[in-house]
């Protein structure tokens, strides 16, 4: 501490008889701090440029959702347009499509991936042997660890018609003729097998930390008490996670717009596009494919709105119940 | 030994066996064996369900072509051959996308840990006058962006298209990673810091010398996220690199695996071949393979990583 203000009063002094700034106090006193930190503000320069550049400038261009984007005259040369684009959107026969497709999708997930997750890590939580225990979750995390693509190129090589295994399977069995890659009643079943198998068990991770921070002497207790393993895990190991459960319920609804982008994109083609396109995508396929930018800005610029709404209003419900917030 | 520690055994000894006792009330009911059987069987199978995919391509990988037409199912291959991985090697493509995609993943990786740790670093003071700003700069970019098309244009407009820095700079610091970091930077013993300063060592001193050298197993750990991150990355080449023959792993891998199944532009093209089906499962192989390898360096790491995650500061 007190070489720090040797430092500084080193600093000054010496600012003092190069004799720069010696007119006012406090823009010398502004430029002693810098002086002082100057190591720190040097570190931060770079980061703070790639946020400038890549974070926050196309925070400031999606102004061009308000214009009619011209390439040949940029961001700021391009017309004014209002809400044109907005009105467009709104106005479309697309919005309401994209809308239940990202909602439906956001839903599946919640009813059926979310509830899993839990099942799987309280399986793996009554397993007693270890060397087993490890071993399934080893094998389970694995898949979170790998690309989208080849979660897709998995999926198109099992289903794919004519030498697909399970495209063969399926039908061999059920006598049919289903398609699944291109069929669209087939689309949301495919997405919800590829997240349950590339997402749940690195779900578990987070649960089975809340899982082993349980008190052994609560289940003695409530075995004193007569309780069953069903009452055991009904009464005590649930309540264990209930904090942890309710958090991450909050955050996917905060996050119910984020479909992701590469899996959908993955799994569309043109004969399932009516239920595949959901917010991510379709920006991709009106902004970059048809050059529609200023349009594609604006739906883009509506779901990142919506969103920010919606992780804020989880946080709060989240603070309000007494969990820790995300920020 | 001493009588405490003969206490302490004691304690430990009667705790144990208290504790196996509460065991056997937990467990040794019958619908508890049942259960547990039940239990054992269902979470074999669902880790072989997260197994069955690779064991599949990898088997099927190595068969002939003929088999593979022949659309039965099977764990075991007739006959083994190398075929397949001759094909992919032989023609240019491939290896051309491999040793992109190994390149941009290993020069990325230096790029965006550099730029994150330092970036962590300074903020880790609490001190640092305009922090909190720079903090709250950060957290805002999480849950806000502008999005693709307004990036995409950026990106367009720093003349960074068909060029492999747009592969690495957009995303250079992930925000969740360089708070998990700068939290590390924060609990470090501040002595360590107060003694290189009596030996006269700059912020920058502390930070090279002491700072970097104690956070190594973090740094590394980091460094694996964000390969894997690059290496996994589809959106960043499908939107920043139109020219084929720069085209990375990922792209290659959805352009070979999707072909002939669905019409894609390509097909119409004269000239175009189809890949053989052998072709496709050895190339998913070789793009597993080098996340697989360092998948146990990541396991070890990642639980604390994910759990450390609190976004606090």
């Amino acid at each position: 501490m007190s070489i720090q203000k040797l430092d500084t009063a080193t600093e000054s002094l010496l600012v003092h008889e190069t004799g720069s700034l010696v007119r006012s106090p406090r823009p010398r006193r502004w430029l002693a701090t810098l002086n002082r930190y100057k190591w720190f503000y040097l570190m931060l320069l770079p980061g703070v440029a790639y946020f400038a550049i890549f974070r926050y400038a196309p925070m400031g261009g999606a102004i061009i959702a308000f214009k009619n984007y011209v390439p040949f005259l940029g961001i700021f040369g391009s017309q004014w347009a209002g809400w044109q684009q907005f009105e467009q959107l709104f106005g479309g026969p697309d919005f309401a499509r994209i809308l239940s497709n990202t909602l439906i999708l956001a839903a599946l997930n919640l009813f059926i991936c979310f509830p899993l997750t839990i099942v799987v890590a309280l399986l793996l939580n009554e397993l007693r042997l270890t060397v087993l225990k490890r071993s399934v979750q080893t094998l389970i995390y694995i898949p979170h660890f790998l690309a989208w693509t080849i979660v897709a190129a998995l999926t198109y090589l099992l289903f794919a018609q004519g030498s697909g295994v399970l495209f063969n399977f399926f039908n061999g069995v059920f006598g049919t003729h289903v398609d699944f890659l291109t069929s669209p009643g087939w689309f949301r079943p495919l997405i919800i097998l590829q997240s349950i198998w590339k997402s749940t068990g690195w779900g578990t991770i987070i649960y089975l930390a809340a899982l082993a921070g349980v008190d052994p002497n609560q289940y003695e207790a409530a075995v004193i008490d007569g309780a069953g393993r069903w009452s055991r895990m009904w009464h005590v190991t649930l309540p264990a996670i209930r904090g942890t459960i309710v958090v991450m319920l909050i955050l996917s609804m905060g996050s119910i717009l984020n479909t992701g982008f590469e899996q959908i994109y993955l799994m569309t083609n043109s004969l399932n596009r009516g239920v595949a396109d959901v917010f991510d995508t379709y920006v991709y396929f009106v902004g970059i494919s048809q050059g529609s930018y200023s349009y594609a800005t604006a739906v883009g610029l509506f779901k990142a709105i919506v969103g920010v709404i919606l992780i804020g209003g989880a946080n709060w419900i989240a603070k309000r119940l007494g969990q820790d917030g995300i920020f | 030994m001493t009588t405490a520690t003969r206490a302490l055994t004691t304690v430990s000894t009667s705790r144990r066996r208290r504790r196996v006792k509460a065991e056997r009330y937990r467990y040794n009911t019958r619908a508890g064996k049942v259960f547990d059987v039940f239990n054992v069987a269902l979470l074999t199978a669902i880790g072989l369900i997260a197994l069955f995919p690779f064991v599949f391509v990898l088997v099927r990988s190595f068969a002939p072509e003929a088999e593979l037409e022949s659309s039965s199912f099977f764990l075991w291959p007739k006959a083994f051959t190398f075929e397949a991985y001759n094909s992919i090697f032989s023609t240019p493509a491939f290896p051309r996308a491999l040793i992109t995609t190994i390149l941009v993943t290993a020069f990325g990786t230096v790029i965006q840990l550099f730029l994150t740790v330092l970036m962590a670093y300074p903020l880790s003071k609490r001190g640092l006058p305009g922090r909190n700003i720079i903090m709250s700069g950060v957290v805002f970019a999480m849950v806000f962006s502008g999005g693709m098309i307004p990036t995409f244009l950026i990106v367009k407009d720093l003349g960074l298209l068909n060029n492999y820095l747009a592969l690495i700079l957009p995303l250079a610091i992930d925000p969740f990673s360089l708070i998990i970091i700068k939290n590390f930077f924060q609990n470090l013993p501040s002595e360590l810091e107060e003694a290189a300063r009596v030996d006269g060592a700059s912020d920058f001193g502390v930070f090279w010398r002491v700072a970097l050298p104690l956070s190594k197993p973090v740094l590394a750990t980091f460094a694996l996220f964000y390969a894997v991150a690059i290496w996994n990355d589809y959106m960043s080449p499908l939107l920043y690199l139109n020219d084929s023959s720069m085209w990375t792993l990922q792209m290659f891998l959805k352009q070979v695996t999707s072909a002939s199944n669905l019409q894609s532009a390509q097909q119409d093209q004269p000239g175009y071949v189809a890949p053989s089906e052998g072709v496709k499962y050895a190339v998913v192989v070789v793009a597993t393979i080098p996340v697989l390898i360092f998948y146990p360096f990541l396991q070890k790491h990642f639980a604390k990583g994910m759990l450390i995650g609190a976004v606090k500061g």
